[in-house]
Formats: C-alpha cells, structure tokens, sequence
C-alpha cells in the first residue's frame, strides 16, 4: 500500500522578480512502513518536498497523495486537519511548544483529535516510555537537553498514531550519541509499529538507517536507491 | 479548550513585565474613564442641586403672567395668599417645604459705593432657607420680624467694604412703579458657595419685603422643596388645575439641562480618545507577542491546529489581560476618586456665569458608570486583541516554521 504518491509536482518560489524552481518535476511513491532518507546538496529541494508531503504548502503544479487522498485540493483547514489525523513532523529545532510540558506537548495532537482523558493519559505514558523520558514527563522543555527535546517531539509526532512521519534534519543540531539514539528509536518505532517514515539529512550516519535513499539535486530526483538494489 | 486557557495564561507568564504593562495600559484608561465620568457627574450633579437648593427648588407655582425676567411687582403678575398656598401645598407626603418668595430688584448704596442687586423676600422660618442659614459667615440669621435687617453675600460685602452691623441705602422698585429708599442694617453676611448668586442676592424677611415694595399678601412664587428628585412630576401632576403656573426645575433649568447633554457629547469624544489610546498599546503589545512566536504557531499549525483554534489561543489571552487590566483599572479609578476628593477642584468664580456652580468639584462614582465604563474597556480591549488573533490565525505554517533562529 502506497502512503504517499507524488505525481509530476514543481514548486516555484517567487521573490519580486526572481523565480526559484526548487521543485521541477518530482514524482516519488513511497509504501507504507518504508525508512526512507532524502538526501542531496544544500538548496536541493528536500526542505520543499517535505512540505510538499506534509501538506504544509502546495505544489505550483502536480499532485500529492497522502493515503489515497489527493491533498492538493484540500483548503487551508482540510489541510490542518489532515496533518492532526495522518502526519506527524519532526523538525531540526526541536519544535515543542515551551509553555508546556513534555507531558502536554505530546498530549497536544490527542487534545486536537478528540481523545478521552484516559486514552490520552495511557497513550502519552506510554510513548513517553518509548522514548525513554517516563521520568522527564513533568518537565518544560527548557529543562531538557536537546536529545532529550527531539524525543518528546517524537512521541508527539507518534501520538495520533499517524501513518506518516516526516523529519527534516532531526539529528542536525544533536551531537553522535544524541544522534545516533534519535535513530535508534525511530528505526524501531518503525518496525514496531509500521509507520512510515521520510527524512531528510546530510549525514552519513543517519542516511545508513534508511531502507530506501532518494537523491535530489537541483529540484528533480537525480537517484532513487529503491530502483536499484533493495 | 481547557488546554487552550491553560496555555493562554502560561503565554501570559512568559513576559510578566510585559504583561503587566499591557494590563496596566488597559487600567490606567479605565481609571482615567472613571475619574473623569466621576468628575463630570460630580459636577453636573453639584450644578443641578445647587440649582434646585438655591434658585429654582424643585417645583414653583407662580401666576401665570409673571415673567422672571422682570420681577414685575404688578399684583396680577403675584401669587395672592401666598401663606395659605404654601400650606396646602406643605400638606402633600412628597414634600420637604414650601415658602413663598418675592422677588425685586434694587440698589444698595454705601457712601462713595453702590451696586445693582436681586432682592430676595424669604420667610425666615423655612426649611426651605436653610441654604442660607446654613451660609451664614459672620453675624445673625433674618428674624421674621426684623423691619431694618438684611443678608448680604460674602462678594458683595467684599466689594462694598461691608461688615456685620454697618448700615447701608436700600433703593427697591415697588410695584406701582416708584423707588423707596430705606436704612437697613447688615445682620449677616452669608455664603452659599455660589459665586454669582452670592455676588447680587440681598435677602430680607418676606413681611418686609412685601411692605416696603407694597405688595402686601403677595409673593412672587410658592418655592416647593421635596424629598425626592424623582417625585417631581407626579407632584407638578397633583397640583395642577389651579388657575397659577406651576414649573418644575427641568423647566427652570432648562440651560443647564441643555449643557449636560452637551457636555455629555463631549465626553463621549474624550472617551474615544482614551479608548483609542489603550486600543493602539494593545495591538502594539500583542502584534509583537505574535511576530515573536511566529514559529510557535507554525508547530501548532504542523500539528494539525485549525486557525479557528489559534484565534481562540491569543483571543483567551487577551481576554485575560482585559480581565485583568479591568479589575486593576477599577482598584486605579476607585483611587484616583478619593485622591481627587481630598480636596476637590477649587474652580472658584470661574464657574460660568449664570450657572449656579459650587465653586468646589468634587467627583462621583456612579455604580451605573462603572459598570458601563468597565464593559466598554473590556470589548474594547477584546476587540484590539482581534487584530493579532487573527494575524497569527492566518500565519502559513511553512512561512512560520522557517522563521528559524
Ligand atoms: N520561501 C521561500 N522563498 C524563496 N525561495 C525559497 C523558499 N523556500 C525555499 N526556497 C528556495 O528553494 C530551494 C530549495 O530549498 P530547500 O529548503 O527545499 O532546500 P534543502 O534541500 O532543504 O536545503 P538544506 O539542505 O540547506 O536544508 C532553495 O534554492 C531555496 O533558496
Ligand atoms: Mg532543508
């Protein structure tokens, strides 16, 4: 079952007169419970396809699917929607909102859903332990280290028990062992729970998790690992 | 939703200096709401009573034909019994006192002085006098039957030189036309805090009054007094039918009447103006708490928050700051009242000329205003948090996310 289907999709920024094709032509299907990495130079439309996938903005031309569903015709809150229901996001600074806890960061999306109280407290719970912070549940987020952030972000994304997880960068800001350990656990979320994950990173290490590596360059895919060897 | 006001009132912590400055915006305009309503109701209030206290009351019977405006002494033109009126009047539950009064005009000469002047023929005796019995500077009040007494006011004194004792010309109009001129003594300077009352008013017993003006048995209006302002009109109802005038003191009082209302338009514009003022530090405040967490609304954007919602997050929080703001600006305006009461705007004789103004202003909470000034700043301040809200609500998520750093 594909998860996302992207069809011929381009996006281009115009600043005053200057037009940027930070898209130019992409189409890429990716199928569920896939560990996928996007990788490529700097500027070479990583950023852009990731929103273009999480339905934070939308394509100049072409179509994105997300489980079935084509989004590009959706408006701003069946956009907003679709993401509380289908897309969890992990992001390179650790996207928590500071007012809240860890506990209530990762609440946040089962608040939005609709959850009963006690759905939402055994489900934070028990992501909380997924990602090793059962102890850390009270705490802002100025009072955990960064690693420690990105895995509350985790388990946040994780919460809605979405079918995709898109991550830019997200061990850009963490140090090997951080890095290495917000691999760990979402390489095994991935097998545990078969949610499909799309990351964008320039690091080696984290590319060597992925099960599928898609190369862009310059706005269109220069290379696609799953076409060669699996 | 719950959740939405707990991260509401966090936001709020987040920059308490700010935070309190931006209630204390919202406050300061209120309490300079109330204390400027107090002071104008305190003196419209003042005005107005001063009014009814001194010059009109709030009823007078007068013939129909007389004319204010001339004192005319004509028989025709003067209540006939007046005592007898008087008493029946007195005689309705709703009313405080009723004495006759006439009215002339006149001269006071001193040796090298003299000064025009309104002659007021009271009965010592009434309730309704008090005002000047309780006036009385120096010297004795007006008995009854006193032939060669008066009442000066305190300006006239000053100006004449006058004291209590010395002796004076009375030059009066009678009411067939002639001038009597008379010795009387001063027993009293008196003070009624009204300037332009005070400055022309010579008071004398009414018997004398009417002899020396050859008005005997007559005056020129019943003065009715009653216990309640809002008794006025069914007490002008009761006493109609006879074949006299009767004139409530709206009617008497019409230009001050007319002044409130206009004062009142003014106000309203000044209202504005202060509203307007908190309104602009408001949108200040939160358009900057909004451009600040930019990046924050993108994350709850990412998450899947509809627009609707985030309107609601910096909704609740301005709400909270107009609840806030509000109580401090109730606490601020309660205070500045009784600071501006200690002792009270001493406007003098600048009072404007033929108002009957106390010459002290002193400011009056309404419960009614308070309630109406507060409910004002509260939406106003909801109203000017909208414009962020829904600035923030509209923010793109990916224009928000890449805000970074
Ligand atoms: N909002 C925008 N306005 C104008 N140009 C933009 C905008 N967002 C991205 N671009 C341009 O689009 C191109 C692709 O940007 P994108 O952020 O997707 O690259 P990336 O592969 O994520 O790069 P990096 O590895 O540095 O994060 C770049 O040339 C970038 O300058
Ligand atoms: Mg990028």
């Amino acid at each position: 079952m594909e998860v996302v289907k992207i069809e011929n999709i381009s996006r281009v920024y115009q600043v005053g007169k200057v037009e940027t094709r930070a898209l130019q032509g992409v189409s890429l299907t990716i199928g569920s419970g896939e560990f996928t990495a996007l990788v490529g130079p700097s500027g070479s439309g990583k950023t852009t396809l990731l929103q273009m996938i999480g339905c934070l903005d939308q394509p100049t031309s072409g179509r994105v699917f997300i489980s079935g569903q084509d989004v590009t015709t959706l408006n701003r809150n069946q956009r907003a929607d679709m993401r509380r229901g289908h897309i969890g996001f992990i992001f390179q600074f650790f996207a928590l909102i500071p007012t809240l806890t860890a506990y209530e960061n990762v609440e946040m999306p089962l608040l939005l859903n609709g959850h009963t109280p006690k759905e939402r407290r055994e489900r934070v719970m028990e992501l909380l332990q997924a990602v090793d912070l059962s102890d850390r549940a009270n705490n802002r987020p100025d009072q955990l280290s960064g690693g420690q952030q990105q895995r509350v972000a985790i388990a946040r994304a994780l919460a809605p028990k979405p079918a995709l997880i898109l991550a830019d960068e997200p061990t850009a800001n963490l140090d090997t062992a951080n890095g290495q350990q917000v691999m760990e656990i979402m390489k095994r979320l991935n097998q545990e729970t078969g949610v499909t994950f799309v990351f964008a990173t320039h690091d080696p290490r984290v590319i060597s998790y992925a099960t599928r590596i898609v190369t862009l360059r310059d706005g269109v895919i220069e290379k696609d690992s799953a076409a060669g060897a699996k | 939703m719950l959740q939405l006001f707990k991260m509401a009132f966090r936001d709020l912590g987040r920059n308490r200096r700010r935070t309190f400055f931006s209630a204390l915006a919202v406050a300061i305009g209120l309490a300079l709401l109330m204390l400027m309503s107090s002071v104008i109701n305190g003196e419209m209030g003042n005005a107005i009573q001063s009014a009814i206290l001194l010059q009109s009351g709030h009823i007078q019977i007068r013939s129909a034909t007389f004319d204010e405006n001339k004192s005319s002494l004509k028989w025709e033109d003067l209540v006939v019994n007046p005592d007898q009126v008087a008493a029946q009047v007195s005689a309705l539950p709703q009313v405080k006192a009723a004495t006759p009064r006439l009215f002339a005009s006149g001269f006071l000469s001193t040796g090298d002085e003299s000064a025009g002047v309104k002659i007021y023929g009271i009965d010592p005796d009434s309730a309704a006098n008090d005002p000047y019995r309780m006036g009385l500077l120096d010297g004795s009040f007006l008995a009854a039957d006193d032939r060669e007494g008066l009442l000066i006011g305190k300006p006239a004194a000053d100006k004449l030189h006058l004291q209590v004792g010395d002796t004076v010309g009375l030059s009066v109009n009678t009411s067939n036309g002639d001038v009597l001129e008379q010795v009387f003594t001063i027993r009293g300077i008196y003070s009624t805090n009204t300037y332009a009352f005070d400055a022309a008013t010579i008071l004398l017993p009414l018997a004398k009054a009417q002899a020396i003006t050859q008005t005997e048995n007559h005056a020129s209006t019943i003065f009715i007094l009653l216990n309640n302002d809002a008794d006025t009109d069914s007490v002008v109802s009761a006493l109609q039918g006879q074949n006299l005038e009767i004139l409530s003191w709206r009617d008497m009082n019409q230009l001050i009447v007319e002044f409130e209302t206009m004062a009142n338009s003014y106000i309203a514009f000044f209202y504005l103006i202060i509203l307007a003022i908190t309104a602009s530090v408001i949108v200040n405040t939160l358009i900057m708490s909004v451009y600040e967490r930019t990046r924050e609304i993108g994350i709850l954007s990412a998450v899947g928050m509809r627009g609707s919602r985030i309107l609601g997050l910096f909704l609740a929080e301005s709400s909270f700051l107009a609840v806030g703001g509000v109580i401090l600006g109730l606490a601020l305006g309660w205070g500045a009242v009784q600071l501006f009461n200690i002792n009270g705007f001493y406007i003098g004789n600048m009072g404007l000329s033929g108002f009957l103004v106390g010459d002290t202003i002193r400011a009056q909470l309404m419960l009614d205003d308070i309630l109406n000034l507060s409910a004002m700043t509260f939406i106003v301040t909801l109203l000017a948090g909208l414009y962020p809200a829904v600035t923030a609500s509209r923010m793109e998520p990916v224009a928000a996310l890449r805000a970074e750093k």
